[in-house]
């Protein structure tokens, strides 16, 4: 077993790992904070108690959580061009595709940060005048981002993973950037190496900041 | 029968128990009391090697519980035990919680492992849900069950940890029953718990525990009758309790 | 829009409808085609369960021991599946593997991506089963102990039989999540579900239907699993215990 990893310059990092690295990198934050928006738009529709918007929002997430990401991607390449009638690259396709896709996860984990707000809290809020939007926004809402902030940073660390997955259309995330600087020096092996390092690095760093954030926050309480 | 001897244990740097040291003869019914957090518990737990120690040791039968060499398994069978929370093994029914331990650790044959469960199922007037599971009983039926449980091993000795502590009142007092009357049998027994009743009607010995430490170890006629000679903690412990 | 769903009958060499949708003789339609890709999608599904029962079962054991040295293995282990995406993992087993273990080398893909998929799924599995361990209440481990079974035999009898009721709602989604996961295997060309849905999109230009019926598939593998899963609940519920008869 040969191992030569010496054609990892800083050139070669800069060329093709970086430019991955800074979209993955996009692709997680764009998909984190529109699928957090979208997924508390969802749970509110299915905690709402009226069918018109429980049933929609309830069939979304379901369907979402029942296909492979793969499929969903495909589908979402597929479709978007279909419907606006202009191609689509696949980076963009990604953004909106993830955004989607993370929303209904997102929305599993807001739904049980509402139900875990105590009731009272929101009789508290009509006692004293509010409507049902600023019971949400000022009470409810802030209380139950809290409650679940470890839980949204860990589907968050998951969205980060599984943005590799975009290599089903090509586009250039950091796996790629591995994969092609790895090509273009035929070293598979040693790239391979590095890419699986790398990601480990960075999601074991993530997750044990979520883990002392969790621990913190436990106290707090 | 146990001989436990300068018993110190630490959780870490914290020391629960500290030179502890008592006797307990065969037949003795020895009630060890005292305040939350005195270590009564973790010194009952002591005696079957559940908790480890640090200093002094503990010797049960003539075996060595410090001793590296000691087969604890073959020791804890000869010792039996009821818990607090009861402990009967969830996913199983009576009979088989009464049985397990019998086939498992001491080889006996399913039909002889049966019929002894069975016999002490009955010794606690239970033989009519043999069949049930413990999910399905109510706390004092439980706890009767565990105690039919432990004696179904014919232990040389049996502690008991708080085992009416978690029962609602009006079942303590069939579970106390049923410990009457294995002391009237001339079972050895080491009994933590609050009930002053009992301790008054059946036990030999009372041991009172406070931080750690036995504070007093005497006969249980010196214990409630003359509370004057006892110590500063024991008197309050006891004026306390006492009121119900 | 139009649709033709007669392209489910199409041989898939010369393009023609065949009679009765099925080939005969050698000859394959895609509707012969998509059912072989289900049948490798649940393949690989099925044996990666297994493999990651098998080995998260133990892990999680291992980090509930009394030993630290088990508990830092299974912790290691955990950490180590869990922070690398299975799509890297499976090219880990695919490229670097079978370099560094020379032994691995004429191995089919499809066993490379078997162990990946497992071994992936095992950390989330060790997870739970760690979770379930340390539900149990702590007298459960000192009550087993106490009547003279040994470690192991408290752990065999009376420890994880709780265990594992408890940690079967969970279990359940993990072996959904494996199915699912299964599709990442078209990254090495194993002939599985999302394989086909690329290929034999690419080759009819009947995107949507093949998407159609792909989807179709992966949701009646879920919709069945989940119900197995349920009749499992069900026939290993306790009375008594909490959503039990």
């Amino acid at each position: 077993m040969n191992l030569d990893f010496s054609f990892l310059s800083w050139g070669i990092i800069q060329s093709f790992i970086i430019k991955g690295l800074v979209f993955s990198v996009q692709l997680t934050l764009f998909a984190m904070v529109g699928g957090i928006i979208i997924g508390t738009l969802l749970a509110l529709m299915r905690l709402s108690n009226r069918p018109l918007l429980v049933m929609p929002a309830a069939a979304y997430v379901n369907t979402m959580r029942s296909i492979p990401l793969v499929m969903v991607i495909l589908w979402f390449f597929l479709l978007i061009p279909l419907l606006t009638g202009k191609p689509l690259g696949a980076e963009v396709s990604a953004m909106i595709t993830f955004t989607l896709f993370e929303a209904a996860y997102y929305s599993e984990i807001m739904r049980a940060g509402i139900q875990s707000v105590a009731k009272g809290q929101v009789y508290a809020g009509y006692a004293v005048g509010m409507t049902y939007a600023q019971t949400m926004q000022l009470i409810v809402l802030p209380q139950a981002f809290r409650n679940m902030l470890p839980v949204l940073l860990t589907q968050t660390v998951i969205l980060f993973q599984d943005t590799s997955l975009v290599y089903a259309i090509g586009a250039y995330d950091l796996l790629k950037g591995f994969e092609i600087a790895g090509k273009n020096f035929n070293r598979p092996v040693e790239t391979y190496l590095v890419a699986a390092v790398v990601y480990f690095i960075i999601c074991f760093s993530l997750s044990m900041l979520v883990r002392r954030l969790q621990a913190r926050i436990a106290i707090v309480r | 029968m146990i001989d436990i001897k300068d018993v110190s244990k630490w959780y870490g740097s914290f020391q629960v128990l500290t030179d502890c040291s008592t006797s307990i003869q065969k037949g003795d019914v020895v009630v060890v009391c005292g305040p939350s957090g005195s270590g009564k518990s973790t010194l009952i737990k002591t005696v079957n090697a559940l908790e480890p120690f640090q200093k002094g040791d503990i010797i049960v039968d003539g075996i060595s519980v410090a001793d590296p060499k000691t087969d604890l398994p073959k020791l804890r069978a000869r010792v039996g035990m009821v818990f607090q929370h009861f402990e009967l093994f969830p996913h199983l029914t009576v009979t088989e919680n009464l049985t397990l331990a019998q086939i498992k650790v001491l080889n006996r044959p399913k039909d002889e492992a049966l019929k002894r469960g069975l016999k002490m199922l009955d010794r606690v007037g239970l033989m009519v849900h043999k069949d049930k599971f413990p999910g399905q009983l109510s706390g004092g039926q439980q706890q009767r069950v565990a105690i039919a449980r432990a004696l179904s091993m014919d232990p040389i000795v049996m502690l008991f940890d708080e085992p009416t502590s978690a029962l609602d009142p009006e079942m303590v007092g069939e579970v106390l029953d049923v410990m009457v009357l294995l002391a009237k049998e001339g079972m050895t027994m080491m009994v933590v718990t609050h009930e002053m009743g009992f301790a008054r009607k059946v036990s030999h010995r009372v041991i009172f525990m406070d931080a750690g430490k036995i504070v007093e170890d005497c006969s249980k006629d010196e214990f409630f009758g003359d509370p004057d000679a006892r110590s500063v903690r024991a008197k309050d412990f006891l004026s306390k309790i006492l009121q119900h | 829009m139009t649709w033709d769903w007669q392209v489910f009958c199409k041989d898939t060499t010369s393009g023609d409808a065949v009679q009765g949708c099925f080939g005969r003789g050698g000859d394959v339609t895609y509707l012969n085609w998509i059912f072989s890709a289900w049948g490798w999608t649940l393949s690989v599904a099925l044996l990666s369960l297994i493999v990651a029962m098998l080995v998260g079962s133990l892990m999680g054991i291992l980090r509930t021991a009394p030993n630290k040295w088990l508990v830092l293995l299974g912790n290691a282990w955990t950490e180590l599946f869990r922070n690398i995406p299975l799509l890297v993992q499976i090219f880990l087993w695919y490229h670097v593997i079978p370099s560094i273990f020379l032994v691995l080398r004429g191995v089919p893909s499809f066993v490379l991506v078997v162990f990946a998929l497992g071994f992936f799924t095992s950390a989330r599995i060790s997870e739970q089963v760690k979770a379930g361990i340390q539900s149990l209440p702590k007298g459960q481990r000192y009550a087993g102990l106490a009547m003279g079974l040994t470690l192991p035999q408290t752990y065999r009898y009376v420890l994880l039989p709780m265990a594992f009721r408890i940690v079967i709602p969970p279990l359940t989604s993990e072996s959904m999540n494996i199915v699912k996961n299964s599709s990442v295997a078209f990254a090495v060309s194993i002939a599985e579900l999302t394989m086909f849905a690329m290929q034999a999109g690419e080759e009819t230009s009947r995107n949507v239907e093949i998407y159609l019926a792909v989807t179709l598939l992966y949701f009646i593998s879920a919709f069945a699993i989940n119900r197995v899963m349920h009749v499992v609940e069900d026939r290993v519920r306790v009375p008594g215990m909490i959503g039990g008869k």
